[in-house]
């Protein structure tokens, strides 16, 4: 195939992929916007094995059948409360990836054509190399302490030391001076270098990000991973590369900053980290008011005699796997007549859009689900809200306490409706560590059991 | 426009790239920003054009097995991101007609 024939191929590939992600637009046209991303990939791969470069096939043919095999039965098998986890660990995939593909451009570069006359990789090569293996690394490690940490196999809570941001910088500094040795003399050792200290920094920029944070990162190394696929491309030229990379890598910093504005912090201070404690450490500022707390049958009785009920859930509903319970219950309401609505904080959830997909997996229908800026008028005209496992995005300290971490972060405006129904293990904090005066409301009844178990308890108090 | 470095047109790419994802990324609906990520994981991982080229050669060496092990991180992330993001987007249904 010649050049101009794979320039051509890899520019309607990258119309596909464009196409498969202008299609996410509406759910109605995202399943053809998923078949547009396969056509985009199989136009790429056979593209590229027409490459003159490209002789033998036993190795390739192998290796996509072992990692086809191993990503499909995941991706069949994975409960969709794990999906943050499943795209950390993808993420760091991608990462690696990066760095074996930029390791064997510059073992072999002649492959790729990247060598001059005399058989010296070109300067502008080796510092695009040094970029992409760096984030790739970076993104590779990175995305590993998400992945563990999303787990739940390291702890949530931040973990700072003294002095970490100057390490940081150093480690960046060394990395900045080292791309222009490397540069200067195509060095093996300088490489491995920038290779070791670039997996390093990843663990240390992750490490001292709360849980709560965890949508904020999940998002940032989506973009990372792109921006590596970028860097790449440009090491070996390769226009396809370029473009998807700086798709994935707008992608992900688009949804890093819907998630931060969805919590009020600016992006440079979830990077610093620190913030967020673990569930469970309660501050007292409230001590000595009563919570008023209600049975599953009185939940049943007053959402059966509303005529509006709208649905907040959060991450606690995720754990508890209470959704499929919830859909049910919502069903017997609609039976008797009451409207039922869901709303949506941007950062409900451990990432982007968790709820939406948690609501469909229990079949309820994308159009009784609303996002925060179409629903939050409405509770003035609702009877009653049901928070199951959310805390922080109700909480209306981020209106008033102007000294309260979570001052500004756009809330769910649940006091407003006739009653609150609460539905939590205990009286703890959330994420944030902030005591939610909600609770102490005249209109506010807290649930105190499991999410799925007090859901099911009223189901049968309905029936 | 002939004497033009060939990496100022890579900017160039890379610039009207970002730009086109800027403007398409900003229309997808955040009910799917999940299967969105699913995605973009999926088509990033196009990186295996990179490993197929490494994996390439006749003979055996130490580029050519980097290559395969990245064309099988690649093919892990392809298939597994694509499988997922259907999984997600066959959930999405609308109210059914009985229910109005």
């Amino acid at each position: 195939m010649t050049e101009n024939l794979t320039a051509i191929s890899y520019l309607i590939s990258a119309i596909f992929f464009i196409l498969a992600l202008k299609g996410l637009s509406h759910p109605e046209s995202a399943r053809n916007g998923n078949i547009m991303g396969i056509i985009g990939m199989i136009i790429a791969i056979v593209t590229t094995l027409f490459n003159p470069n490209v002789l033998s096939y036993e190795l390739i043919v192998l290796g996509i059948l072992i990692g086809g095999a191993i990503g499909t039965y995941i991706a069949i098998r994975i409960d969709m409360t794990a999906l943050p986890q499943l795209v950390a660990a993808f993420h760091s995939l991608v990462g690696l990836a990066a760095v074996f593909v930029a390791t064997s451009a510059f073992y072999s570069p002649d492959s790729y054509g990247i060598v001059n006359q005399e058989g010296m990789i070109f300067p502008s090569s080796l510092v695009e190399m040094s970029i992409g293996v760096a984030i790739g690394a970076i993104t590779f490690t990175g995305s590993i302490i998400a992945f563990l940490k999303l787990q739940g196999l390291v702890s949530g809570a931040p973990t700072t030391f003294f002095g970490q941001h100057l390490l940081n910088l150093a480690i960046f500094i060394s990395l900045v001076v080292l791309t222009a040795i490397f540069t200067m003399e195509s060095s093996k050792d300088v490489f491995w270098i920038i290779v070791g200290l670039s997996l390093a920094l990843g663990v240390l920029l992750i490490i001292p990000i709360g849980g709560a944070d965890m949508p904020v990162v999940v998002s940032m190394l989506n973009s990372y991973s792109g921006w590596a696929a970028a860097g790449i491309g440009f090491t070996l030229s390769n226009h396809l590369l370029i473009i998807v990379g700086s798709l994935v890598g707008a992608s992900g910093a688009i949804l890093s900053y819907i998630m931060c504005k969805g919590m009020n912090r600016s992006f440079v201070s979830v990077i610093l980290g620190g913030f967020g404690v673990e569930e469970g450490t309660s501050v007292d500022k409230n001590e000595g008011k009563t919570v008023k707390t209600g049975s599953p049958e009185d939940a049943a009785f007053i959402m059966s005699n509303a005529s509006s009920v709208i649905i907040v859930p959060g991450y606690g509903m995720a754990v508890a796997q209470a959704q499929h319970a919830l859909r049910e219950m919502c069903d017997i309401l609609k039976k008797n007549g009451v409207t039922i609505k869901y709303a949506i904080h941007p950062v409900a959830g451990r990432m982007p859009g968790h709820m939406n997909v948690l609501l469909a997996e229990a079949n309820v229908p994308y159009d009784e689900v609303f996002e925060l800026e179409e629903i939050n008028s409405e509770f003035s005209n609702t009877d009653a809200a049901f928070v199951i496992g959310a805390n922080d995005i109700t909480n209306p300290a981020a209106k008033t306490d102007k000294a309260s971490p979570i001052y500004g972060m756009p809330i769910l405006d649940v006091e407003n409706s006739g009653t609150v129904l609460f539905v939590k293990r205990s009286m703890a904090s959330g994420y944030a560590g902030v005591d939610n005066e909600l609770f102490f409301k005249d209109n506010t009844m807290m649930l105190f059991s499991d999410a799925k178990k007090m859901v099911e308890d009223i189901i049968k108090s309905l029936d | 426009m002939e004497n033009i470095d060939p990496v100022i047109s890579l900017i160039m790419i890379f610039i009207l790239a970002c730009i086109i994802g800027y403007y398409v990324i900003w229309g997808v609906t955040s009910a799917l920003h999940s299967p969105l990520m699913a995605v973009t994981n999926a088509i990033s991982s196009v990186i295996i054009v990179g490993a197929l080229i490494a994996a390439g050669p006749e003979d055996l060496n130490f580029s050519s097995i980097m290559g395969f092990l990245a064309i099988v991180l690649a093919s892990v992330n392809i298939f597994g991101g694509f499988v997922v993001s259907h999984r997600m987007l066959s959930m999405f249904k609308k109210k059914e007609k009985k229910n109005k």
